[in-house]
């Protein structure tokens, strides 16, 4: 058998080779980083009512003057009740205002969800439509969004919250954000 | 208990795969006898004992046994029954374990009709399987359990994905995996042969039919899955492109071209390099197909949960499964004689044509598949592909594909005659010349060119599939004496299947109408000369879901046709939504309602559409199944032994 004859025959497994080491690459990008295209935009305008007094109307510009966290939540989705606990025990060191956005969700159970686990929320905007859900963005719940000052988004986060994001991710950027110039 | 026995069957079934891959292999190489007589035992126990984990889990599905943390992620007590057995592929792990069981059956089958080949043979065939086995149950053991116990357990399961509570898609998997997994039996004969050194005519022989059964079920399944999505997921549309309709498109097209490709090894005895090389590539696009939809690599972001092991041990399993077998190519494929010459003009070309054809169309689904992946993995940036490159890129390869699928069935192997063959087809080609002129009546719709072009290769491909049959049958009705394989007949009809599938695509989408439209109840439209009034909506209590139904009269000149029920269904357990549309069905034209999102004042946003002919895409699909069958049970593949070893140019000739 000579070299030469049998090169072609290699081929495939040089192709094999090629497609297992971009799986391979592809296994470890983390499919939850999909950058949102508004990181750096101001946050958008909207109008809501509040999810415990629905005649008080909520905007954006809860979201100005200091760096606020903007969480979008719902009592039917299950990884948001994963992700609740966390959030109460964080807003307890008040590092800052967190803000809820209550989407696609009916408000009895929600207020039942925060009767039960403990309210994190500084505010709770209530978006039974979704529309306002649309305007950010949103894939599904639960997402949050980090806002500066200037009420700008900086970060986005896909999925959970969990304690190792906050202490290694979140709260080194929320410290970073807060010590900018107002 | 019931899920310990489970877990131990797997574990027992485990040691026997690796004895079944050892006794196979090896014993195949050393041809020891003795070795070699254990291994039908081995195998059959191994797959009764994989089995038998399957109705361990299903049984703790149908006992609510919400102690075992698989079941009470997909099941719940008000999940009608049906539903709680098709539950246990509900998620990851039951799903592996419904790999293992088919796999389980496949091995059975072998383990039965495998008694005419060669001793060698059929043992190095049941070791590889074995084998294949061995990797999938240390995959499930290590790292998808689905026997692991919740505890303390959960009072009630988190309920069966809603959108998977559905008939189509109890049955789509199952069937899905019959093809997936019956690949790997076409592989456990390449491999065998490889090992063996012997690839010919009647290698081919051997591994047709069990190549043709998988493909069927391939067939089948995707049907299945293309119907389901038709009427669950709400949109009126059949298929997306998105990965995981791919993962299952790219081995049925590398598995259609190793059909063809395999009658060429077993007609010829040429093609035999190539042949080998479709099978490894058949069976390493189904694991691909396992891996993508498994792993998370190119899910969309909603898959939180996606668990980085699972996908490297998938990776390693395809590493090394088809980088031995590959290895095993390039050693033994350079020393393989070539098969017999032919002309340029014979069915040889044509078959090599299509399996060209076949295999390009296969790369630019994976090129298109994994594009995102590969920009992503090289830094590049982050985008999707959609339909309109796969449409691009796909139409344009058919296309030639469907004028030789007419013209490939009636040229002579190895020297073919231009002359009679235009002569046979001159009729067919006739009636799609004038099926595509006649099409060009709809010039106001957009697209007609593409229309016409579309009906006119519909059209020439059923003509022609008609034209080998109609001829035995003229022969015969003269008094003349004349054979009628099944192989060829089933030809015909999965080329008659393939001719009404282009028909079906070609006209609903350029003839389809789509609308979306707000309605009160009392109002009425019209879309594509049928009428829709809307009664009103009103609630419908399901056993474990709330609905709110519409109800629309159709009828069509003043004359009613049909009461639709849209339904938006509403499951408080997952707190889900799904969307029912209501289907008026008709061999020629679908109407399709779906109900969208509740307005202001009574007010519905709704999504009316007239799909003429979309029946046929999966009658097309179901035809092309009843051929795979019909071929592969011609009775040639069942002759004894001693009709084995036959030189190839004897064989009879379809």
């Amino acid at each position: 058998m000579n070299i030469r004859n049998s090169m072609p025959f290699i081929i495939p497994g040089l192709v094999l080779l090629f497609l297992i080491g971009l799986f391979a690459r592809g296994l470890f990008l983390d499919p939850t980083k999909v950058q949102s295209p508004l990181i750096g935009k101001t946050v958008p305008t909207f109008s809501l009512p509040g999810l415990y007094d629905p005649t008080k109307k909520l905007d954006q510009n809860l979201l100005t003057g200091q760096v606020s966290l903007f969480n979008v939540w719902g009592a039917w989705c299950v990884a948001c009740q994963d992700e609740h606990p966390v959030l109460v025990a964080f807003a307890k060191t008040k590092l800052l205002p967190i803000y809820g956005l209550d989407y696609h969700d009916d408000r009895q159970a929600a207020l039942a969800m925060l009767d039960k686990g403990g309210d994190p929320y500084t505010a709770i905007f209530d978006d039974a439509s979704g529309d306002v859900a649309i305007d950010w963005g949103v894939y599904g719940a639960p997402e949050t969004f980090l806002v500066d000052k200037h009420g700008v988004i900086r970060d986005k986060l896909i999925g959970p919250v969990t304690q190792g994001i906050l202490d290694t991710q979140l709260i080194p950027e929320i410290r970073k954000l807060q010590a900018e110039a107002p | 208990m019931i899920p310990e026995l489970g877990h131990l069957a797997l574990m027992l079934a485990l040691c026997l795969a690796a004895a079944q891959a050892w006794f196979g292999i090896v014993g195949g190489q050393r041809g020891d006898a003795v070795w070699m007589s254990v291994i039908r035992p081995v195998a059959t126990l191994q797959a009764l004992f994989v089995l038998s984990a399957f109705v361990a889990l299903a049984y703790s599905f149908l006992v609510s046994d919400f102690s075992v943390q698989y079941v009470a992620e997909n099941s719940n007590v008000l999940l009608p029954w049906p539903y709680k057995i098709t539950a246990v592929w509900g998620a990851h792990e039951g799903s592996l374990l419904l790999w293992v069981s088919v796999l389980g059956i496949w091995t059975l089958a072998v383990t039965w009709l495998s008694r005419h080949l060669p001793q060698e043979f059929a043992a190095r065939v049941l070791g590889v399987l074995g084998l294949i086995s061995l990797g999938f149950y240390l995959f499930m053991l290590t790292t998808s359990d689905p026997f692991t116990r919740l505890l303390p357990a959960a009072e009630q399961g988190r309920d069966l994905n809603p959108i998977l509570q559905d008939p189509a898609m109890a049955i789509h998997p199952p069937m899905l995996y019959t093809g997936y997994v019956g690949f790997s039996v076409a592989f456990a004969f390449a491999v065998a042969a490889l090992l063996g050194g012997r690839m010919d005519a009647v290698w081919a022989r051997w591994s047709r039919p069990w190549t043709l059964t998988a493909w069927l079920f391939l067939t089948f399944g995707i049907t299945l899955g293309s119907w389901w999505s038709y009427y669950v997921l709400g949109w009126g549309g059949w298929w997306f492109w998105d990965p995981v309709e791919n993962a299952s498109f790219m081995p049925w097209l590398v598995g259609t071209a190793l059909v063809h490709s395999l009658a060429v090894t077993e007609k010829r005895g040429a093609f035999k390099n190539w042949t080998v090389l479709l099978a490894i590539a058949t069976f390493s696009l189904s694991l691909l197909g396992t891996f993508l939809v498994r792993s998370g690599v190119l899910i969309s972001v909603h898959s939180f949960a996606s668990d980085p092991k699972r996908g490297i041990f998938i990776l390693a399993m395809i590493g090394v499964f088809v980088g031995a077998a590959l290895t095993l190519y390039a050693w033994r494929a350079p020393t393989l004689a070539r098969g017999g010459g032919f002309q340029p003009f014979s069915r040889e070309t044509l078959l090599l044509l299509n399996n060209i054809f076949l295999v390009v169309a296969a790369a630019s689904v994976l090129l298109g598949t994994l594009y995102p992946l590969f920009m992503d993995a090289f830094g590049l940036g982050q985008l999707s592909v959609g339909p309109p490159y796969f449409n691009a890129v796909f139409i344009p390869v058919m296309a030639p594909f469907f004028i030789l699928i007419g013209i490939g069935p009636y040229v002579r192997w190895k020297h073919g005659d231009p002359k009679t063959t235009a002569r046979t087809l001159r009729i067919a080609a006739v009636v799609a010349l004038l099926a595509g002129i006649l099409s060009l009546t709809f010039i106001h719709a957009a697209g007609f060119l593409g229309l016409a072009a579309g009906v006119l290769l519909a059209i020439w491909t059923g003509a022609s599939a008609f034209i080998e049959p109609l001829t035995r049958l003229r022969q015969r009705m003269q008094g003349r004496n004349v054979s009628f394989a099944r192989a060829t007949l089933g030809m015909c009809v999965a080329h008659f299947g393939a001719a009404l599938l282009v028909l079906g695509i070609t006209v609903t989408s350029v003839l389809g109408v789509e609308q979306d439209v707000v309605m009160r109840p009392g109002d009425s439209i019209t879309v594509a000369g049928y009428d829709f009034h809307f009664d009103g909506v009103h609630g419908v209590q399901g056993p474990n879901y709330t609905a709110t139904q519409g109800v629309f009269q159709v009828s069509k000149d003043g004359a009613p046709i049909a009461t639709l029920r849209p339904e938006k269904r509403e499951f408080a357990s997952v707190g889900n939504e799904t969307t029912e549309a209501a289907i008026e069905p008709g061999l020629f034209r679908d109407l399709y309602l779906a109900l969208g999102n509740s307005l202001d004042k009574g007010a519905w946003s709704l999504r009316v559409q007239y799909k003429p002919l979309v029946r046929f895409i999966w009658l097309g699909g179901i035809f092309m199944m009843l051929g795979g069958l019909l071929a592969a049970s011609d009775k040639r593949y069942r002759r004894s032994r001693e009709a084995e070893g036959t030189d190839p140019a004897t064989v009879e000739q379809v």
